[in-house]
C-alpha cells in the first residue's frame, strides 16, 4: 500500500471499517509511514475535539411537546398526556422485546399503588428532561468518581454508589443536586454514546416504593430497584437494553 | 392514516430518535429555529410514511427522511446555499477565514464556526459520524451514497476541517486542490 491510497484508507481504519485483511495491510504501512501516523494522530485529536465540545443538539423539550402534539393531532386523538401514555402500557404489549417489560408493568400496576408511582416516574422523567437543558446537566463535572463521589458529602445526607464504567461503555461524566417529590436526591450522569443518562438516588422511603420497575414515558425509558436503603432510578432516551445494561453493572 | 398498533410501534421505534433527528437538522441548517421547523415536518413525513418502514434501523430511516426534508428546504429558502456548494468544497465560506477563527478566544466557537463553514455535504457525514456515532453503512442508508464514497468523503470532510481549523488552506492554495 502507498500513502497515496492510505489517505483514504486511514479513515476507513480509524473507523474500524476495514475488512480484517485491508486492515493488516494498512498496519503494515502504517508501521514504515510516519506521515501517516502522523495523519492517524490528527483525525483522532480531532475527534477529541469534537467529542469534547458537546456538539450533540438535543431536542428542546418544547420541541418534543410540538411533535408530540402534532403526532396526536394526526392520529385524531388528542389524548396524549403522560398518564395516558403510561396506562398504555398496560393495553398494549405490542412486540417482543418489550413484552416482558410491559407484563411486569402490569403486573405491577395492579399489585402497587400505581398512580403514586406514576406520578414518581411522571416526576423522574421530567427531572431528566429539565437536566437537558443548557447548563443544567452538571453540578460538578467530572469523569472522575474521586471527585464526583466527595462532592456530594455534606450536600445530602446519604451516600450514593459512584462508579465510572468507561470501560463498559458508560462513562460517568457529572453530578448534580436535584430534588424530586420535595426531597433531596444525588443525580449522577452518564453517557451512553450520544444519550446521556441520569441515574437517581434517594434514600428508600417505605411508602413510596417502586420495586423493581422499568418503563417509557413520552419516549423515555426508566429502569427503577431498590438496593438496600437506596432507591435507584435510571432515565435516558437511551434504548432499554443499555438501561438494563448500566443497571447491572451498579447492581454488582 | 395509521391504526393504534403501528402508532405505537411508531412511539417505540421512531420516537426515541427525536433527539438524532434534531441534531442532524441542527447542523444541516445551521439554526435551531429553522431545524425546529424542519424537524418537525420531517416527524410528520415520517408518520404518514410509517406503514412503508419495513422494520430494520430505524435511527437510519428516519435520517434519511430528516436529511431528504432539510436539503428541500434549503432548496426553497437558502438555493444560493446549495448552488455554491461544489465551489465551497475547494474554497471556503469568507466567514471561516483563518484570520476571522484566530481571532475567536473560544476554541469550541472556533471548531463550530470551522465545521458550518463547510459545504452541506462534507458536514452532514462528519456529523453522521462524529457526533451520532452513525458506522459507514448507516451513513450510506441516510445520505444513499455507497460504501466506498461513504468513506472518501468522509476522508475529504476531515482533511477540510482540520485545513479550516489549522488555516492551511488559507495560507497554500495548492492545499486546498489537494483534496478536490
Amino acid at each position: 500500500m502507498n500513502c497515496e491510497l492510505a489517505v483514504t484508507t486511514i479513515h476507513g481504519y480509524f473507523d474500524g471499517e476495514l475488512d480484517a485483511v485491508r486492515s493488516a495491510e494498512f498496519e503494515r504501512h502504517l508501521e514504515h509511514c510516519p506521515q501517516c501516523q502522523a495523519a492517524l494522530e490528527g483525525i483522532e485529536s480531532l475527534r477529541m475535539q469534537l467529542q469534547q465540545s458537546n456538539f450533540y443538539e438535543h431536542a428542546s423539550p418544547e420541541l418534543r411537546e410540538k411533535v408530540r402534539k402534532q403526532i396526536a393531532q394526526e392520529t385524531g386523538k388528542d389524548r396524549v398526556t403522560a398518564g395516558l401514555s403510561w396506562k398504555r402500557w398496560l393495553l398494549v404489549p405490542t412486540f417482543g422485546t418489550l413484552a416482558a417489560a410491559a407484563a411486569l408493568i402490569t403486573i405491577m400496576l395492579f399489585v402497587l399503588p400505581s398512580h403514586k408511582q406514576s406520578m414518581l416516574a411522571a416526576e423522574l422523567v421530567d427531572a431528566h428532561v429539565r437536566s437537558l437543558q443548557p447548563g443544567h446537566l452538571f453540578d460538578v463535572q467530572s469523569t472522575d468518581q474521586h471527585t464526583v463521589k466527595p462532592w456530594f458529602d455534606g450536600k445530602i445526607d446519604f451516600i450514593p454508589p459512584v462508579t465510572d464504567y468507561a470501560a463498559q461503555g458508560f462513562p460517568l461524566v457529572g453530578g448534580r443536586l436535584d430534588v424530586i417529590d420535595g426531597h433531596n436526591v444525588a443525580a449522577l450522569v452518564y453517557a451512553r454514546r450520544k444519550h446521556f443518562i441520569n441515574v437517581f438516588v434517594w434514600p428508600y422511603r417505605e411508602r413510596e416504593t417502586i420495586a423493581e420497575t422499568s418503563g417509557s414515558l413520552q419516549g423515555y425509558n426508566w429502569v427503577s430497584w431498590q438496593s438496600g436503603d437506596m432507591q435507584i432510578c435510571l432515565v435516558s432516551d437511551a434504548a432499554l437494553s443499555d438501561l438494563s445494561e448500566l443497571r447491572n453493572l451498579i447492581r454488582q | 392514516m395509521l391504526d393504534p398498533q403501528d402508532r405505537i410501534r411508531f412511539e417505540q421505534l421512531v420516537l426515541p430518535h427525536l433527539d438524532s433527528a434534531a441534531n442532524l437538522a441542527r447542523w444541516m441548517l445551521r439554526n435551531r429555529a429553522d431545524s425546529d421547523d424542519v424537524v418537525q415536518e420531517a416527524m410528520l413525513r415520517a408518520y404518514r410514511f410509517f406503514g412503508q418502514f419495513r422494520g430494520g434501523d430505524a435511527r437510519a430511516w428516519l435520517l434519511q427522511i430528516v436529511r431528504n426534508t432539510c436539503y428541500t428546504w434549503l432548496q426553497k429558502n437558502r438555493p444560493s446555499e446549495l448552488m455554491t456548494e461544489f465551489d465551497e468544497e475547494v474554497h471556503q465560506r469568507p466567514s471561516a477565514n483563518p484570520e476571522t477563527l484566530a481571532t475567536r478566544a473560544n476554541e469550541r466557537q472556533r471548531l463550530m464556526s470551522a465545521l458550518e463553514s463547510l459545504s452541506s455535504r462534507f458536514r452532514e457525514v462528519l456529523v453522521l459520524r462524529e457526533l451520532e456515532g452513525c458506522s459507514y453503512k448507516e451513513i450510506g442508508e441516510i445520505t444513499g451514497m455507497p460504501i466506498g464514497t461513504v468513506m472518501s468523503t468522509l476522508s475529504r470532510a476531515r482533511e477540510r476541517l482540520r485545513q479550516t481549523l489549522t488555516g492551511a488552506a488559507g495560507a497554500s492554495g495548492t492545499a486546498a486542490k489537494e483534496v478536490s
